[in-house]
């Protein structure tokens, strides 16, 4: 059993503890990115977070929108931010959306200044930022502090037999003390939607799960789908490491919620959890990094990703602890992977010391080890958009 | 006949029920004796691959008919579409989704 209960971490004003320190530069808009890019240039220590999105967009979509954008600032792993959009009136609304958190925000608009007078005044103000955050000092914080988030990618048949239950032994030794987790993919527990629904704290979150997932079935597979999704889910990866159904796949999924643990609420993408500690499910697509990107904008600060063909996802503001399985990714994509759990397969390992294994990767990353996506430069910052611009 | 000494499973079958099980090593060669560990009590038996079957890939543990349930951490994954017989390669030329 492990008995780590404590590592260093960043306390913020709102009570929150990150384990990054960034000062992020984050574009409201696609158009802004490229004064986000330059400001991160002209300033070390900040962090660009480029993106394809923010025109036009209306309703639910904009929504997310927002809540993504305002959630990714908010990230305790952010200490500062600056936010750049083309007109002061959408740039204004996230920026004071993150102010809410207490922490240091200023935002800039394009428009009436055009692009070099915008990364003059952002660059000073990024500057004073960094100055301001590496002040902030680490302090010993007690692990239920910690929001660890999970999402597996690239999955095969060693996921459901030692990566996942590995994530799952972890999330049944740390709920309990304290901690928040989240795991989701809708899409990607299909087949298997009865067993998650059984995992619910009661029969109203257990029909919350359903309606969610019967919403994601219609709304998005049936109303787009144009053949059995054979192609798409599992994916070619997922076919190659020998998953044959999104059932199979499905069930290997769940694996990742561990045995004893129930989930306390759903949450909608990118939505922030309000129950207090405990397991949630978040609405959310099986794609790697939109699926992480929604995790960081809930407030999740450390993410446990089980692959076994060898996704090599990375976030910028959420580090990725990659764990495998697979011996043959181990051999041949080292590089990737924090956590080596391949002694499953030859049963040299059990479950215990495994979850044993990724809860001690966990508090060294949550300490400030780079992670192997961090190290290698991984930042897919993916927003989820939910259907076309006006 | 040599019975090789096996210590380190080639099968895992996550559940008792289940009628397939998971090859976990590399290079896994048609008549190679297999040594298949059940995950949920750690019981084991024998089997021998009647095909090359990759890492993560799956075998049929009985004789399987068109139609048939495979049945993987003692749940439905899926319907058999092409007959398998025990030791066979299961896998998307055979097996194919119930769902979509």
């Amino acid at each position: 059993m492990s008995t780590e209960n404590t590592f260093m971490g960043y306390r913020r004003e709102n009570g929150r503890v990150g384990v990054r320190n960034y000062v992020a530069i984050l574009p409201l808009d696609d158009i802004s990115n490229a004064a986000c890019e330059a400001v991160a240039n002209n300033i070390q220590g900040t962090i660009a977070l480029p993106h394809a999105y923010g025109r036009l967009q209306f309703g639910e979509d904009l929504e997310l929108h927002f809540r993504t954008m305002i959630g990714t600032g908010a990230n305790p792993n952010v200490a500062a931010c600056v936010v750049i959009g083309i007109e002061p009136g959408w740039t204004q609304q996230v920026a004071d959306g993150i102010a809410a958190t207490g922490k240091p925000v200023a935002g800039f608009a394009i428009e009436k200044h055009g692009d070099i007078a915008t990364i003059a005044s952002a660059s000073r103000q990024a500057k004073e930022f960094v100055h301001w955050a590496t002040e902030r000092q680490r302090e010993e914080c007690d692990i239920a502090e910690l929001w660890i988030s999970t999402k597996c990618g690239e999955s095969d048949t060693t996921s459901g037999i030692g990566s996942n239950p590995t994530v799952g032994n972890m999330y049944d030794k740390l709920i309990p003390k304290g901690i928040c987790g989240v795991f989701g993919e809708t899409s990607e527990l299909t087949g298997a939607e009865h067993l998650c629904k059984m995992r619910a704290a009661n029969p109203e979150i257990g029909e919350k799960f359903m309606q969610t997932f019967q919403a994601y079935q219609d709304d998005v597979i049936e109303a787009h789908k144009t053949t059995d999704l054979s192609d798409s889910q599992p994916t070619k990866g997922n076919i190659e490491g020998g998953l044959s159904t999104i059932e199979e796949k499905a069930f290997g999924n769940l694996e990742k919620i561990g045995k004893q643990v129930s989930f306390i609420d759903v949450l909608g993408p990118a939505e922030e959890p309000a129950k207090g500690p405990g397991l949630y499910f978040m609405d959310s697509s099986s794609a790697a990094a939109e699926c992480v990107t929604l995790m960081a904008a809930g407030g999740f600060v450390v993410h446990a990703f089980p692959t076994g063909q060898g996704n090599i996802i990375g976030n910028p503001v959420l580090p990725v602890i990659k764990l495998t399985a697979n011996p043959r990714t181990m051999r041949t994509m080292s590089e990737h992977i924090d956590v080596d759990v391949t002694g499953i397969l030859t049963r040299e390992l059990t479950l215990d010391q495994a979850g044993d294994k990724l809860i001690d990767m966990i508090v060294k990353t949550a300490c400030g080890r780079m992670t192997a996506a961090e190290a290698l430069g991984h930042k897919e910052f993916v927003m989820t958009k939910l259907y076309r611009s006006a | 006949m040599t019975v090789p000494q096996l210590t380190v499973p080639q099968l895992l079958v996550h559940d008792k029920r289940d009628n397939v099980g998971v090859v976990v090593v590399e290079n896994l060669k048609a008549g190679d004796e297999m040594l298949c560990v059940v995950t949920e009590d750690n019981s084991d038996f024998t089997l021998a691959s009647r095909q090359d079957v990759p890492i993560g890939h799956k075998v049929a543990l009985v004789d399987l008919d068109e139609g048939d349930t495979i049945i993987k951490y003692g749940e439905d994954i899926g319907r058999v579409v092409a007959p398998v017989a025990i030791g066979e390669h299961v896998h998307v030329h055979n097996l194919k989704t119930k769902r979509w």
